[in-house]
């Protein structure tokens, strides 16, 4: 079943001089697949994870996620999209800084707010216990290491059940060890929950051990 | 409580000092507003205040008159060349219809006759010249309220005692005068009578003390060499002296006779008191909009601090509704403890300036707790601290998360 079908797409950046960053790129993915974003810095591959997220929707082409067109979807719509069917790590982990470990997870199910609170906390209890950070949830989540704060933020991404996850460079700034981690998080995430993963990476070994590279050059897929 | 608001008072409450800043703000043009606008008012009363002591709402009397034709031919426009003023009684005839054709009308809460009389005090060599008010002792306390300016003796002596006199403390003092003590006045008309001091009057406003003196109408009708439907002055109060312009074209309209309002008789004053408020009225709402300045600068502040977290609320799925929503329920909060606490700062320094002596005819600082003045800075507090929070947010809600984290 196709989750994600890029039909085409391209983007270009007006500042300073109009530049073709993205050009026609086409691709669809699978359920359940763990595909990495690949290439080196310019390529284009972060500003694609953009527009694949819905976050950036100035570029031409099409982008459907679960069958449905977002090109037309008003930010809103888009946003509450996101909310239910798209989960994302970032390079900088981004969690916000002033609320707990627990907080932080149970936000995105807040706002969605399908499930009761109690409902939401025990599923966040539960996603913690699955990345090993139980004993952190009432912490202030500045206060983890680099590491915790990453794993911290892929529970937050799983909280809703999303249809896909996102990472851009999700061990860009961890070391071996947690790099190790993260991936293996990433791993049994696909092979044992069927969850479809896409995430940018220059890290090959990282790449290496995904289900499948798409690798850009020069905003152009040359290996998918 | 939903997601946002949850969000808005972690926000509020793990930023203590920005939030303390903010309220202070908002504490500081609060209060002053309240207090400038409560002492504007409080002035504004005391001396109105001071005018009614002496002043009725309204006086009526019979205004000179310049001699025109009597005939008008027709076609013809006839001309008096340098008139002069009519040579007749400034009396109001019939003074007890005119009185109760007044007291008929809506709003009117006195009317009260008066004969004003220009004497001289006399007692022994000494002579000091005044002004001599008949007055029906009932009505005019009433209205000006002497009996509480009474400092020896009593205003209740005065009624049914044709030959009594209530003087005021500076003649008293001059002339060594007591209670039942005689003094002498002698009046425009050459008329010289004894009067017994039943009661002595103080004012603190020494022009009135040190010359006026209240008698019986009977008495002052008879100092003029009059006969007792002879009345000069007719004074009314109202409800609301306020109104005593339009209600007193009303009188002149059915009596006939002139009818002045409080504030046409003291037109001074009340210039005074228009510039007054023109000042406070600047000064006030400049200080709330400094005030709303900094405020707006502080959520400002804070929403450019809180960009990032903007950014990932966004990428999970809060839409710009929801930002907005979280940052004006910031500044609202905010204003909110700001208007509770200005409030609480202007009752607390208005409670402070009541008990400051300043002397005078005033006696304490005039400021009283303005209801309307507390109701208008809580609302003006809100709106201010609504839009310092609603503008920036509305930038704020409308940022691509993308463009943030792409720095």
């Amino acid at each position: 079943m196709k989750i994600l079908e890029s039909k085409s797409i391209s983007k270009y950046f007006t500042d300073p001089v109009e530049f073709q960053v993205l050009k026609d790129i086409s691709f669809d993915i699978e359920k359940g697949e763990f595909t990495t974003l690949v290439g080196k810095s310019g390529s284009g591959k972060s500003t694609l994870l953009y527009v694949l997220s819905t976050m950036d929707t100035d570029y031409k082409g099409k982008l459907v996620i679960d069958g449905q067109e977002t090109g037309n979807m008003t930010k809103d719509e888009l946003a509450g999209l996101r909310n239910e069917k798209i989960g994302f790590v970032f390079q900088f982990h981004y969690l916000l800084s002033d609320f707990t470990c627990l907080q932080n997870v149970m936000l995105p199910a807040l706002k969605l707010g399908k499930l009761s609170n109690k409902e939401i906390e025990e599923r966040a209890y539960q996603k913690l216990a699955m990345l090993g950070l139980s004993d952190q949830a009432l912490k202030l989540s500045s206060k983890l290491s680099g590491g915790q704060q990453q794993r911290l933020a892929i529970a937050r991404a799983l909280i809703n059940d999303p249809l896909i996850i996102m990472g851009d460079e999700p061990t860009g700034n961890l070391d071996s060890n947690n790099t190790r981690i993260v991936f293996d998080i990433f791993q049994e995430l696909s092979k044992n929950y069927g969850q479809t993963i896409i995430a940018v990476t220059h890290d090959d070994d990282f790449a290496s051990k995904s289900d499948r590279i798409i690798e850009l050059k020069d905003g152009e897929v040359i290996r998918s | 409580m939903n997601i946002n608001a949850q969000i808005a008072k972690t926000y509020i409450v793990t930023n203590k000092k920005l939030t303390g800043v903010a309220v202070a703000g908002v504490v500081l043009g609060m209060s002053i507003y309240i207090f400038m606008n409560s002492m504007l008012l409080g002035f504004d009363k005391a001396s109105s205040k001071s005018i009614f002591k002496t002043t009725p709402h309204i006086r009526v009397y019979k205004d000179d008159e310049i001699s025109r034709p009597l005939v008008s031919s027709n076609g013809k426009k006839m001309l008096l060349i340098n008139p002069k003023i009519v040579p007749a009684k400034n009396t109001i005839i019939n003074p007890g219809l005119v009185i109760s054709s007044i007291q008929k009308m809506k709003d009117v809460e006195i009317v009260t006759s008066q004969v004003n009389a220009n004497i001289f005090y006399n007692s022994g060599k000494s002579q000091i010249t005044g002004l001599c008010s008949g007055i029906n002792p009932e009505e005019a306390d009433r209205m000006y309220a002497i009996s509480s300016t009474i400092v020896e003796g009593s205003l209740g002596a005065l009624k049914g005692n044709p030959n009594g006199i209530l003087i005021g403390s500076g003649v008293s003092d001059k002339m060594s005068l007591r209670v039942n003590d005689y003094v002498n006045i002698t009046s425009s008309k050459g008329v010289n009578k004894a009067f017994k001091i039943v009661g002595i009057f103080k004012t603190n406003n020494s022009v009135i003390d040190k010359t006026k003196s209240y008698v019986n109408v009977l008495a002052a009708q008879q100092l003029l060499k009059e006969g007792n439907v002879y009345v000069t002055d007719i004074n009314v109060n109202i409800k609301n002296p306020d109104d005593a312009e339009k209600i007193a074209t009303q009188i002149s309209a059915s009596t006939g006779y002139k009818a002045e309002g409080w504030k046409q008789a003291n037109e001074t004053l009340m210039a005074a008191q228009r510039m007054r408020k023109i000042i406070i009225t600047f000064v006030s709402t400049t200080i709330l909009l400094v005030a709303g300045f900094g405020i707006y600068n502080i959520l400002n502040m804070t929403i450019t601090q809180k960009i990032n977290d903007i950014a990932i609320l966004k990428a999970m799925g809060f839409k710009g509704n929801d930002v907005i929503r979280i940052f004006v329920t910031q500044a609202v909060s905010v204003g909110i403890m700001g208007v509770i606490g200005g409030m609480m700062m202007a009752t607390l320094i208005i409670t402070l300036l009541q008990h400051v002596y300043v002397g005078g005819d005033i006696g304490y600082f005039p400021i009283t707790y303005e209801l309307t003045k507390y109701i208008q800075g809580i609302v003006v507090g809100m709106v201010i601290t609504f839009f310092a929070g609603y503008i920036p947010a509305k930038k704020a809600a409308n940022i691509d998360p993308v463009e943030i984290f792409r720095r």
